[in-house]
């Protein structure tokens, strides 16, 4: 038979095949399928009594289900993060405390040696005073945060997140992997990036890494947290403070995962178009942890590793800082004269211009953006030190904040580009200058756009 | 005159153990590891057994022959166009009921299989207990229980290989019922499937893919591909998933 002719005949049965489909035949085909596999099992496979596997499927019976699955995810989260907040105030605080002695300590040695005012202040209140406010302000939401995250991974719970999800990323026209890649999203979008390679099909593939960004990861939780703290909750005391607080960021990554859904669908229908594929989500044993160790490896690896990056970016940026804000242009600094030029533009966005510079300063790590804002406030005048979380709102008072600006920055953290190292990771797995740009691209104008919605509809409500 | 060599395919969900099998049985030291997608290109070995020898080829796991991945299609391919003397399909026996799920579609492409139920001794102690003679009766294919790891059910393994490649073992593979909408569509496309492609090819299952619009398949079809090509890896992207 010659090739031409070959091809048109399977074209044309093709065409007589499609004629007689069943819209729903790949779900009958796999219907069939399962169910003669369940039919076999049930008459040649008998389980003796085993407490252990029973355990693990009554549990997901009830962590799974389509019923309870949402609520108890939210209410995990929301349980994690009360923990958290609360845990964190106090010791914010005493930490702050102990850094301002040491600072007092510093001071006085720099006098000692009768040491120039331009080093005591590029040392003592750049370098030391800005490290000391990251370690005070970030450290302690990480070393409750992170470890309590981290028993319920090893427990297991995170395929599950993922099983639940599933569903919602089908519907979409997305891989139901991308709920197991944007689980690992809230550890780290870079390491979540490379996780992608599980999923098979690149359009699929390129759905996830572009909607990974969205959920906050673990650069950006302190500051969502912080941010939550300082203003989300000003009105209520007591308990009720943090559990607004904790409810304010659950709304946040519930906000992020409507976004990444949001994205994922218009993405599958426009750009990436094509159907979801079948496969398997695995459920492995839940597995008593072991606690102690968790908790040490968590704190050690995740929050030294974190802050460790934070100190070693924000170590230079606090330098840079420093200079711009105390190298003159005129009558006015470096970085005033830069954050003046972006401030009619963040003012739309309900931001500042310190805050947007925070931002695009903070490109390397999302750790810094946070710490690069206070050192500008400071170094703007503000001389006051941060000893605790009241005077650090106060200094975000005394630059203009309000609620919106706290929000708007959670947002605005929340949607906006991915860090450098999730977009060199992003140029490596998808080796397309193009789609690199996109996934720069897309969450800014995302970010700039919610921002801009809010702030506008707060103004003309009359909200600030 | 009679043959002495044969190939066999090794198929399987990933992370059953299947390159475990394929170490036991060639004496090589391919890596092998527990995490699935450990077998990315397709590794090849030789051992002799009663007289015969065996050029067998360990294909990537895979849940399903669906083309959904390169793997998929890589799987589907050797069985459809390489058409190995034998298909060994290992499945997890703590995992059964999913890992049918594949050994279900592999017979409704060829009959020549035998299943292996590996990890036998891991399901024993999570005690599940499996009827080998049953399950065999039911698939209408030689069903043998081993354990990879420990070097069990070997010796039977290798002995049913030899007894199947000399056809002294006949099978009658269970095939699927399907909704008898799909039914019906299936056998009003098997005379042209025939027509076309002839008895090269097994035409109800050909019958299925194209009702599930499986464009892939039909391509390869048009097309071909050279026997005995050896891949490249260039679908080798299944590495660990670093943990954070």
């Amino acid at each position: 038979m010659l090739a031409a002719d070959r091809s048109n005949r399977f074209d044309r049965l093709l065409e007589e095949a499609q004629t007689l489909t069943p819209a729903d035949t790949r779900e009958q085909i796999v219907t069939a399928i399962f169910q003669t596999s369940a039919a076999l099992c049930r008459e040649c496979v008998t389980h003796r009594h085993n407490v252990k596997r029973d355990r693990t499927e009554q549990i997901d019976r009830i962590v799974t289900s389509k019923r309870w699955g949402f609520p108890i995810m939210l209410a995990l989260l929301a349980a994690v993060l009360y923990m958290t907040i609360a845990g964190a105030n106090v010791f914010s605080d005493s930490l702050a405390r102990l850094f301002g002695t040491v600072e007092t300590y510093l001071t006085m040695a720099f006098q000692a040696i009768h040491a120039p005012d331009w080093l005591h202040g590029l040392i003592v209140l750049g370098l030391y005073r800005g490290t000391a406010a990251v370690v005070s302000v970030m450290l302690p939401p990480m070393a409750i945060f992170f470890p309590l995250f981290a028993l319920l991974e090893n427990y297991g719970y995170l395929p599950r997140v993922a099983f639940n999800m599933d569903r919602l990323f089908k519907k979409t026209g997305a891989h139901g992997k991308q709920s197991l890649t944007m689980a690992m999203g809230f550890g780290c979008n870079a390491a979540a990036i490379m996780s992608t390679r599980i999923i098979e099909s690149p359009r699929e593939r390129m759905l996830a890494i572009l909607t990974n960004n969205f959920v906050p990861c673990n650069g950006r939780w302190p500051t969502l947290i912080l941010l939550s703290s300082l203003f989300m909750a000003a009105g209520y005391t007591g308990g009720w403070n943090t559990l607004v607080t904790a409810a304010v960021v659950v709304a946040m990554v519930l906000f992020g995962i409507i976004v990444t859904l949001a994205v994922s669908w218009i993405l599958s229908k426009t750009a990436l178009r094509g159907i979801p594929t079948h496969y398997t989500l695995e459920l492995p044993p839940y597995r008593r942890p072991k606690i102690m160790e968790t908790i040490i490896r968590a704190t050690l690896d995740k929050s030294l590793y974190v802050l460790k990056r934070a100190v070693t970016v924000a170590a230079p940026a606090a330098i840079l800082t420093w200079v711009l804000g105390n190298v003159h242009v005129g009558d006015t600094t470096v970085l005033a004269y830069l954050a003046d030029g972006l401030d009619p533009f963040a003012k739309v966005l309900g931001l500042d211009g310190y805050i947007l510079l925070a931002f695009i300063l903070g490109l390397p790590a999302n750790e810094i953006v946070f710490p690069i804002l206070l050192m500008g406030y400071l170094s703007a005048g503000a001389l006051t030190e941060v000893d605790g979380l009241s005077s650090l709102k106060q200094i975000l008072l005394d630059h203009g904040w309000t609620w919106l600006t706290a929000l708007n920055m959670m947002l605005f953290s929340l949607l906006h580009y991915p860090c450098g190292t999730t977009l060199v990771n992003i140029y490596k797995e998808t080796k397309s200058v193009k789609w690199t740009f996109v996934a720069f691209a897309l969450p800014t104008a995302i970010a700039i756009m919610v921002t801009f919605a809010t702030a506008q509809l707060a103004r003309w409500l009359g909200l600030v | 005159m009679t043959r002495t060599n044969y190939t066999i395919a090794l198929m399987g969900n990933p992370n059953t153990g299947k390159s475990t099998l394929f170490n036991v049985l060639t004496g090589l030291r391919q890596h092998t590891g527990n995490w699935p997608g450990k077998t990315v290109i397709r590794a090849e070995g030789e051992f002799a057994h009663r007289g015969a020898t065996y050029r067998i080829v360990d294909l990537p796991g895979t849940y399903s022959l669906y083309s959904n991945s390169a793997d998929e299609e890589v799987a589907r391919d050797f069985l459809l166009f390489e058409r190995p003397d034998l298909t060994i399909v290992v499945v997890d026996a703590t995992a059964l009921e999913r890992n049918l799920n594949l050994a279900l579609q592999v017979l409704e492409i060829t009959g020549r299989v035998i299943v292996a139920v590996n990890l036998m001794d891991e399901a024993k102690k999570k005690g599940i207990l499996i009827n080998s003679k049953k399950l065999e009766n039911k698939l209408g294919v030689p069903v043998v229980p081993i354990s990879a790891r420990n070097k069990e059910g070997i010796d039977k393994l290798m002995n049913t290989v030899d007894a199947m490649v000399r056809g002294r073992i006949k099978t009658n593979p269970l095939s699927i019922q399907y909704s008898p909408e799909i039914e019906q569509a299936i056998s009003k496309l098997m005379p042209n499937i025939r027509e076309t492609v002839g008895d090269a090819y097994p035409a109800r299952w050909i019958a299925l893919r194209l009702l599930d619009g499986d464009t892939s398949l039909l391509a390869a079809l048009k097309q071909p591909p050279q026997r005995d090509t050896k891949e490249e890896g260039a679908y080798a992207c299944c590495g660990s998933v670093e943990s954070i």
